[in-house]
């Protein structure tokens, strides 16, 4: 049973290989099988998380090496939901791609199956070091993405966001080789263990690791002062490869939630607890930059990425909290601002190429086509990113501001959330109202700007245009879906927050697997 | 030889954090090499710094290197080396696509709304 573990890192790298050496040349086929195996994806993420649902985490070890000295993936509730949303963002995705983006450049779905590769592995993995190879594959999966389609600006930006990575990846591996040096090891089971009788000289050199991680995984989540790479990088990539970029930060909340609360949890002795001092107030000022930042864009995608920087604020709030109430708040909100992400950066893209030279300026422009609908879909994805009733975002909001109502610092939390919930409401309302309500009349010299007329002119609702308007109302339905089923959702975190809680169990299923499941393994 | 390999990696990192800092991408490229030079020095070293043992089992052997930082070394010098082509390639387009090598990101009044449209002709090459 356990070796289905393995098979979300397998399956997208078979499928991207196939895509690069059979199917280059047939986009038609590399559309059907990038599809049919974002299906399977989403079969097999659904089914591996019915397996973890069961709430004993399972192992799998890599070539049967037993657990401190071989690679581990490790299943349990929390990896198989990352799982479950990477598949369902993924699934949307690529459907949206193979409606025109994709042939734009080359092996866009070889890249996203790449970054599947490295997504996935990266919640599956139990070692540190594998984390760090599981991030380098999607990141330079990512940089293919993000240079998809090609142009000056997108390369110059393209230069930042991959300079950007290379010194965090390096600053992972000075991490990890502090880790090492101290403690011997580098699976996160085996570490938990260790961090907690490291010797009292050692200590400080051990922080000083853990704290370099830290660096690097609020770089990966867009935490302040480290998030200026991300509105240049998201706002001058392709839609798509946007909307596949939010479970990246995602992966960088995932993997603090992850490491600091099993190896640097609260209960490892005197290294516990090493960087809970620092997550919650960089999270607010997140938080307060992303709302200013969306007050102040002049153009829908800075608005759209700069609201992605509060989300994670918020995000991290929750996460920064490092408790059972504070960790069912983060999924819940990780889930919510993913969807709610992906559909606003697809969204701004059907608006921009519909407004001819105007883009997604925020600026008045001539009515254009299936305005209403996409001004209806951008109105309740706004409602859901800026966190108003009924949507997804305000129950998230909820659960935060409830989960933080004992911490020392919640007058100072409210204060910041409430007041950059309104930010967020008036920068987001007035950039609706210029785009869908302040039309200026068609130009009438007729010929003179053929871009704008024929952007203006209503086009009919064929496949090319009903497909990705149906993938972004499919992803604001699954926002609407995750309010309608809040009970059973947060209940289902809950589980989750108390597995992560119980971090013996967890190292139990590493470091001692019972034989049953060894032999079944095999 | 501790102090040598020490001074090695600060040096080297300070190298690579002062060019990184540079406003064009050949420099900013050079510093990543030296940081990457460092962190790998820097893992090795990690193992501790032996002479003359074996890092895999030798009945004559007295004592043992370690070997796994010797293989992280090797998975980070090869990302390392692929990740720097790479930016290499990027840097060069970026020249030739823009005419300067310059880092910051000018951005002319008309791709100011974040260009979506460029390659909108569907004139890219066809996969």
């Amino acid at each position: 049973m356990t070796n289905w573990i393995v098979i979300p890192t397998v399956l997208p790298a078979m499928t991207a290989a196939l895509l690069i050496l059979a199917l280059r040349h047939h986009l038609r086929r590399q559309r059907i099988v990038s599809v049919g195996a974002a299906v399977l994806m989403l079969a097999l993420a659904i089914w591996l998380f019915m397996l973890a649902s069961d709430g004993t985490p399972r192992a799998y070890f890599l070539g049967n090496w037993p657990a401190p000295f071989g690679i581990t993936l490790v299943l349990d509730r929390l990896s198989a939901t990352m799982l479950l949303l990477t598949a369902v963002l993924a699934l949307a995705v690529v459907l949206y791609a193979s409606a025109g983006w994709d042939r734009k450049g080359r092996h866009f779905h070889a890249l996203l199956q790449f970054q599947l590769l490295g997504v996935n592995g990266a919640f599956l993995t139990g070692d540190l070091f594998n984390l760090f190879v599981f991030f380098e594959v999607m990141l330079i999966a990512s940089y293919g993405l993000m240079l998809h389609g090609g142009g000056a600006p997108r390369l110059k930006a393209g230069f930042h966001y991959v300079a950007i990575n290379l010194v965090a990846s390096t600053l992972f591996l000075f991490a990890v080789g502090l880790i090492y040096a101290v403690t011997g090891t580098l699976n996160m089971a085996d570490l938990a263990v260790k961090v907690a009788e490291v010797a009292a000289d050692d200590q400080a050199l051990l922080k000083t690791g853990a704290v370099l991680l830290f660096v690097v995984f609020a770089t990966k989540a867009a935490l302040v002062p480290l998030h200026w790479w991300l509105p240049t990088a998201y706002a001058a990539t392709s839609a798509p490869a946007a909307a596949m970029f939010m479970i990246m930060t995602k992966v960088g909340a995932y993997t603090i939630i992850r490491v600091y609360g099993l190896i640097f949890g609260a209960d490892a002795g005197p290294l516990g607890a090493v960087v809970e001092p620092l997550v919650i107030p960089a999270a607010l000022v997140t938080l307060l930059v992303g709302a200013v930042g969306v007050l102040s864009s002049r153009n829908l995608r800075d608005l759209v990425c700069f609201s992605v920087i509060a989300s994670m604020g918020n995000l991290l709030i929750a996460v920064g909290l490092f408790d059972g109430v504070g960790t069912t708040a983060a999924l819940y909100y990780i889930i919510h601002s993913t969807l709610t992400g992906a559909a606003l950066f697809l969204l701004v893209d059907l608006i921009a190429t519909r407004r001819g030279k105007r883009l997604d300026g925020l600026a008045p422009a001539p009515e254009f086509a299936n305005q209403t609908l996409l001004g209806g879909l951008f109105f309740l994805a706004a409602i859901g990113m800026v966190g108003l009733p009924p949507l997804s975002g305000f129950l998230g909001k909820l659960l935060i501001l409830d989960a933080t109502r004992d911490a020392p610092q919640a007058v100072l939390i409210w204060t910041v959330v409430l007041g950059a919930s309104l930010l967020m409401t008036i920068g987001f309302a007035r950039a609706g109202s210029v785009i869908f309500w302040n039309n200026v009349p068609p130009p009438v010299a007729t010929g003179a700007n053929p871009a704008d007329a024929g952007a203006a002119t209503p086009a009919a609702m064929t496949a090319g245009v009903a497909l990705p308007i149906l993938v972004v109302a499919l992803l604001v339905g699954g926002t609407a879906a995750l309010s309608l089923g809040a009970g059973p959702a947060t209940r289902a975190f809950e589980a989750t927050s108390a597995q992560l809680l119980d971090r013996d169990a967890y190292i139990r299923a590493v470091l001692a697997p019972d034989a049953s499941i060894r032999t079944a393994e095999r | 030889m501790e102090l040598l390999v020490a001074s090695g990696t600060a040096v080297m990192t300070a190298v690579g954090i002062y060019l990184l800092l540079r406003g064009r991408t050949f420099p900013v490229i050079l510093g990543l090499t030296f940081l990457s030079y460092a962190v790998n020095v820097f893992l090795f070293a990690m193992g501790r710094l032996a002479i003359n043992r074996p890092p895999i089992i030798n009945p004559l052997a007295e004592g043992y290197a370690d070997p796994l930082p010797q293989a992280l070394v090797l998975t980070a010098i090869v990302i390392s080396f692929g990740m720097t082509a790479l930016i290499v390639v990027l840097a060069l387009r970026g020249f030739l696509e823009s005419g300067t090598d310059r880092v910051d990101l000018e951005i002319l009044p008309e791709t100011a709304p974040t260009g979506t449209q460029e390659g909108g002709d569907m004139a890219g090459p066809r996969s």
